[in-house]
């Protein structure tokens, strides 16, 4: 199979990007090395390539009715606001956790991850409960970047039309950017720190990579690899679809139930998440911080010797150097403070639950 | 890539040097480079015997842990208990400070499948 590249595939080569197959993407997982790549975003500014995501929009007269139904938020916001959600099947599991940008009163972008376009594509079009709404996969149209870290601002400040400093967290506007015109700016990104997501569209993005870079450049802006962007994830407690959340896992298990809102009009998945409510989850996910090893997927997490739960993610958490994972265990052992164990490939060691997340930004 | 011509190396991406009675044991940069930043080795203990050809101990980058396989059997007489607090060293020096640990080899040395450097530079294309 031949993998597919984005608009900014030759500039990941010229910087040395060392290159892999991501669900059949040909991106860099590394620049100079995730631990350096970790760091320059916590302390300074990172670009992200990020076009592999998935682009559907939501366009027609009932397009917010439509996407208050298919997800598990209100879209209770402004117009130029986004907001993160989970959208689940009739049995409350994930279908996908996603960004919803309302654009307009009858335009609604919907930012998947892309393991799951073609899935969440069918989805929401198989789902879709209102006529006058059309369900479009533009994915192919539009590439993303994301410039993410304290200078994020300044430096898309010096190269679009738009002031912003008056665009608030989840605050979403179009503008130009590098000369592009119909770019869609968003204050979101997937890291912990401040900064946006820059959806451009795919024909004419190319140029935006080196315009990013070159303004960057009093800031010391360096491009950021797969690896890195799963370490700061991580750190923040962001959810990765298909480690720590998937189709049998339910938002409030996964410590979503912020972003679950049961006193809006009926949405698909209510009813079972409101059976799991009142009959009392039986299992959550925690943040753990392990001794001396690290944890990875799939590790059984054990108390008294019996096996209680698995780990979802792990790695050595590169900012509050610990060894961090997330992972599902029983409610009565999810409090902070409480001692466990994790089988790291036949041996024990002890490990900790601790509150979310392992890293909030400072400023 | 560097490949120093005086070691010998393995498929596994292992290196050894051999020294009177003792054989160090390491990973070559090409397995340093693939593995990316490490952060943590699990090293044998002092007195484990080490079978030839078998897991005996682990790397941890960022990515991911790898295996590191035993180049000869025998009893491990040290390790580098340095990399307990800089696990960087096996990417900043995999001949070098990034050494992992030094093997007592018997009366006679099987080198087994292990190749010299022009072989190994080969192996890994």
């Amino acid at each position: 199979m031949t993998l597919r590249r984005t608009p900014f595939f030759e500039h990941h080569q010229a910087a040395g990007g060392r290159l892999i197959d991501f669900g059949g993407w040909e991106l860099p997982v590394s620049y100079t090395g995730i631990l350096a790549e970790h760091k320059q975003v916590r302390n300074a500014v990172g670009l992200f390539d990020v076009s592999h995501m998935g682009e559907v929009f939501l366009r027609g007269p009932s397009a917010l009715l439509a996407i208050r139904h298919l997800v598990t938020n209100n879209i209770d916001i402004p117009n130029g606001h986004a907001q993160y959600t989970a959208m689940c099947n009739h049995d409350g599991g994930i279908v996908d956790d996603l960004i919803v940008y309302r654009l307009a009163d009858d335009e609604v972008l919907v930012c998947v991850n892309a393991s799951n376009r073609e899935k969440d594509f069918a989805w929401l079009r198989d789902n879709n409960p209102c006529a006058d709404v059309d369900v479009v996969d533009a994915s192919d149209d539009w590439a993303q970047v994301a410039v993410q870290g304290r200078h994020a601002e300044a430096i898309l400040d010096a190269i679009t039309d738009v002031d912003l400093s008056q665009v608030a967290s989840f605050g979403v506007v179009r503008g130009v950017v590098a000369g592009v015109e119909g770019c869609i700016l968003a204050r979101t990104g997937y890291t912990g720190e401040d900064g946006f997501e820059v959806f451009i569209p795919a024909e004419q993005a190319s140029a935006v990579w080196p315009a990013i870079m070159d303004a960057g450049k009093p800031y010391g802006i360096c491009p950021i690899g797969l690896g890195a962007r799963d370490t700061l994830r991580l750190e923040a407690k962001l959810m990765l679809y298909g480690n720590d959340i998937d189709e049998t896992t339910s938002p409030l298990e996964a410590g979503l139930g912020w972003v679950t809102k049961f006193d809006k009009p009926d949405f698909i998945g209510r009813s079972a998440l409101l059976a799991q409510k009142e009959a009392g989850l039986t299992r959550r996910l925690v943040c753990l911080v392990v001794d001396k090893r690290i944890a990875r997927a799939h590790c059984p997490i054990l108390v008294d010797g019996e096996v209680v739960g698995e780990v979802t993610s792990g790695t050595k958490s590169p900012t509050v150097e610990a060894n961090i994972a997330l992972g599902y265990v029983p409610r009565r052992f999810a409090r902070a403070g409480n001692r466990l164990q994790i089988d790291i490939r036949g041996r024990l060691a002890d490990a900790e639950v601790v509150k979310p997340p392992f890293y909030k930004r400072p400023y | 890539m560097s490949t120093p011509q005086d070691l010998k190396y393995t498929r596994s991406h292992e290196w050894i040097r051999i020294e009177s009675d003792t054989v160090l044991v390491g990973v070559s940069w090409f397995a340093q480079d693939a593995m990316g930043d490490v952060v943590h080795v699990e090293l044998p203990e002092v007195g484990d015997v080490l079978k030839a050809g078998t897991p005996a101990c682990e790397i941890e980058s960022v990515k991911a842990v790898s295996d590191v396989y035993s180049p000869v059997s025998g009893e491990v007489v040290e390790i580098n208990e340095s990399l307990e607090d800089t696990p960087e060293n096996v990417n900043a020096s995999p001949y070098g400070n990034g050494w992992l640990f030094r093997v007592k080899i018997g009366a006679t040395l099987d080198l087994g499948d292990t190749m010299g450097a022009d072989e190994y530079k080969a192996h890994c294309g």
